[in-house]
């Protein structure tokens, strides 16, 4: 019986248990609902409970622990001379055997039968229904494989049992517990409680998981090149070594890319800003509601664009309409048609990312301009400013800390932005301040130095978890300032 | 203003009051909130330095009045005046009236003491700013020094003048925001229950104060305290349902009024 049905099972006596705790419940108010501690469907939910939730435990442990304990039960039999050699061929072995064992129940008895007197027609006969193998399987396999397929079909029933076991033990519990004066709306609310303990926490884990398995790979690159090489090297030329060679003669210097990262965001936030602002000052304090109910979606349906699709926009349309248009100014001015934009740009890429930042700036913008207050909009209306004196004078002003810390938040996003990079201003990581010409992101090298064939031991792919882990430094810092910014703006008003 | 005994300042009132002109008036006055209506062919006069108390029940139109006397209904989308209101002799409600100039003849304190987050100094200059009333900084002290002086708040707070308008008390803040209004020289001044966040001490001084700027100014508050309109006012103007019940001198109201409904209402208040 497979994981998926004892799951079904365990859920159905879960739905079973409801009914019943409630109908008890119910029974035992008799006419007057109020005898009871809580509302019957409460005492169904902690019946549901008691039924499901020490069977799902049992599942999730038995599911988790059970594979290796029959890993090292079969490996324990395994002749002497594999065991002699190393580990990670022993691991090829025991590989080979799962595979033989999931081949061997998809044969036919009669096939089995075959199989048991000659190892050699194994792999034919595995291909054969779809399961290849890596070699020729040795004599030894073939038990092992048979054992390994028995002790998981016992360990399947066994769990089988112990979860419908441990289904109706707590179905029956829950169901004697049940009295009037159980609290059984506090008990049950205490494990939705527990529930979204556990969800918010998962976040936090994963977060800090995250970070530590960075650090570490990040750690591994920093013991062979120096973090001064690193933090202050001024080219990036990993030189992609071959793996297995083992060479490590690139550079790897970080600071063309922070710049080129910040100045292709500073370009975009040239863009976005304005623009994000002046669109929210329009819809907070002009727009007449109809307007606001049709163009805030509108504008917001912008932050829902995958950034890919504005990466082609930036390569099939603005690169080549700057390009093209350079080389008609260049033939105007000198009459050379040479383009002087490039068609990869840091202009292209902030240009195409300040679009598809300007959502962002202008809904977080429009949300803080309207929570300034109506009573300093109509005090200064009553002293005789005119709309837009009031905007200048009063409301943003009393906004400006709040806005900072949208562009903040802005900001962090466009450093970490990475598709519209990749093809709107190329992969060249290079040092210079002209906006015509390519420059490239950290996120685009990391994605550059990930791709292709791996090997986790060398520099010219760890590199990539200290770009990682520098990037996730620079737009912690911004968002938590930010953050810091925006809640101290808050308590102005409260 | 400060300088002047009470005797000149009744003195110079009393003069005023003889010839007492009409500063603003209203004629068959509706407002509409979409299709709701809330206040009916409204008749009301305004008369020059004089202090004109609203009252009535709660959501009868008090506001709402009060704020078509300084279009102040222009902010509210759904809202819509008819009628003919007069400042002086110009109809208000003409296209071709600046609101902006308007509101500056016609200022206004709202109930809420709402500074703006900047200094003292600035919440005061920010409306001669906008007006082009002062142009040196010595002009611009000038004019933050006599508002801060008629709203009696200037010996409180002369020597923190840079600090925060949003750093004072609730009642500095309220006189604060009146001193604001005053700093633009308005004809007319509004105030929509001044006092209803204020502690019995802040609110006699700005009783008092309010007795103090009839002298230069036309006043008319929204009060929810008989005692208080009694104090201020030298006419009452009761509202009752969107409707104007009865409009009288202050006296005359508070003893024998001429309508039942005022009789009932100050009486329920009373006891
Ligand atoms: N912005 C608005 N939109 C729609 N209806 C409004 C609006 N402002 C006021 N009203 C309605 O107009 C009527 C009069 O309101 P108004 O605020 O003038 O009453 P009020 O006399 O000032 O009451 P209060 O003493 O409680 O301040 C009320 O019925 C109110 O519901
Ligand atoms: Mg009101």
């Amino acid at each position: 019986m497979s994981g998926s049905v004892v799951l079904l099972c365990v859920l159905a006596i879960g739905i079973v248990a409801f009914l019943l705790g409630r109908l008890r419940a119910n029974a035992l108010a008799g006419p007057k609902l109020s005898n009871l501690h809580s509302r019957p469907v409460y005492y169904g939910g902690f019946v549901a409970i008691w039924a499901t939730l020490p069977a799902l435990l049992l599942l999730a442990f038995w599911s988790i622990t059970a594979p290796s304990v029959i890993q090292s039960s079969v490996r324990g039999s395994f002749p002497a001379e594999v065991l002699a050699a190393p580990q990670a061929e022993q691991n090829l072995e025991f590989g080979m055997i799962t595979s033989i064992a999931r081949g061997m129940k998809l044969l036919s008895p009669a096939d089995a039968e075959t199989l048991a007197g000659d190892a050699a027609t194994v792999r034919t006969l595995l291909s054969a229904k779809g399961v290849p193998l890596a070699g020729d399987p040795k004599p030894y396999m073939l038990p092992a494989a048979d054992e390994l397929n028995r002790l998981t079909d016992r360990s399947n029933w066994l769990m089988t049992g112990a979860a419908v076991l441990a289904a109706l033990g707590g179905l029956v519990y829950a169901l004697r517990a049940i009295q009037p004066k159980l609290r059984a709306r506090n008990r049950v609310e205490r494990v939705v409680l527990g529930a979204l303990l556990g969800a918010s926490s998962i976040a936090i884990l994963t977060t800090i998981g995250i970070v530590a398995s960075m650090l570490g790979e990040a750690t591994h690159f920093f013991s062979m090149v120096p973090a001064h090489e690193f933090f202050f090297g001024t080219v990036w030329d990993p030189r992609f070594a071959a793996a297995g060679s083992g060479g490590s003669e690139g550079q790897f210097g970080l600071i063309p890319l922070l710049a080129g990262t910040l100045y292709i965001g500073f370009v975009a936030m040239l863009f976005a800003v304005p623009i994000g602002l002046f669109s929210a000052i329009y819809m907070a304090e002009y727009a007449s509601p109809r307007v606001r109910a049709f163009a805030k979606p509108l504008l917001e349906i912008l932050a829902g664009i995958p950034t890919i699709v504005y990466g082609f926009f930036a390569l099939t349309t603005v690169g080549p309409f700057l390009r093209d248009i350079s080389a008609q100014i260049s033939g105007l001015v000198t009459g050379d048609y040479a383009n002087f934009i490039q068609a990869q740009s840091v202009i292209t890429a902030g240009f195409v990312m300040g679009i598809m930042l300007i959502p962002y700036v202008s809904s977080l913008s429009d949300d803080i301009i309207t929570a300034v207050p109506r009573a300093l909009r109509d005090g200064s209306l009553g002293l005789g400013a005119t709309r837009s004196e009031t905007v200048k004078r009063v409301i943003l002003p009393a906004a400006l800390p709040g806005i900072v810390g949208a562009l903040l938040m802005t900001a962090s996003r466009a450093v970490g932005e990475t598709m519209i990079v990749v093809l709107a201003a190329g992969v060249a990581a290079r040092m210079q301040l002209n906006p015509f010409e390519p420059m490239t992101t950290v996120t685009v090298k990391i994605v550059n130095q990930l791709t292709g064939d791996l090997e986790f031991t060398s520099p010219q792919t760890l590199v990539a978890f200290a770009l990682g882990i520098t990037l996730f430094a620079l737009t912690l810092c911004l968002n938590i300032y930010a953050l810091y910014i925006v809640r101290k703006y808050r308590e102005q008003y409260e | 203003m400060n300088m002047l005994t009470e005797t000149a300042v009744e003195k110079v009132l009393e003069r005023k009051m003889t010839n007492s002109a009409l500063k603003m008036s209203g004629t068959d006055v509706c407002v509409f909130y979409g299709e709701k209506q809330a206040l009916h062919n409204v008749n009301l006069n305004i008369r020059e330095n004089t202090v004109t108390a609203l009252i009535g029940p709660s959501g009868c139109g008090k506001s709402t009045f009060l704020r078509t006397l300084n279009r102040m209904n222009d902010t509210i989308d759904s809202c819509r005046v008819t009628g003919k209101i007069l400042l002086d002799t110009d109809d208000i409600y003409d296209p071709n009236i600046d609101v902006v100039e308007l509101r500056a003849r016609v200022g206004m304190v709202f109930q809420k003491p709402n500074p703006f987050p900047k200094s003292i100094y600035e919440n005061i200059a920010y409306g001669p700013r906008i007006h082009g009333l002062a142009r040196t900084r010595a002009e611009f002290d000038e004019i933050v020094e006599s508002s801060l002086q008629r709203a009696g708040l200037w010996n409180e707070v002369k020597d923190r003048l840079q600090e925060p308008g949003t750093g004072l008390s609730g009642g500095q803040q309220q006189r604060l925001c009146i001193a604001r209004a005053v700093a633009v020289s308005p004809e007319v001044i509004l105030m929509d229950e001044p006092c209803s966040a204020l502690d019995p001490i802040a609110t006699a001084k700005v009783e008092e104060l309010i007795h103090e700027l009839r002298a230069n100014f036309t006043i008319v508050i929204v009060t929810h305290s008989m005692q208080q309109a009694a104090r201020v006012s030298q006419r009452t103007a009761m509202f009752h349902m969107g409707y104007l019940v009865e409009e009288n001198d202050t006296d005359k109201m508070f003893t024998n009024p001429d309508d039942q409904r005022t009789q009932d209402y100050i009486m329920g208040r009373f006891g």
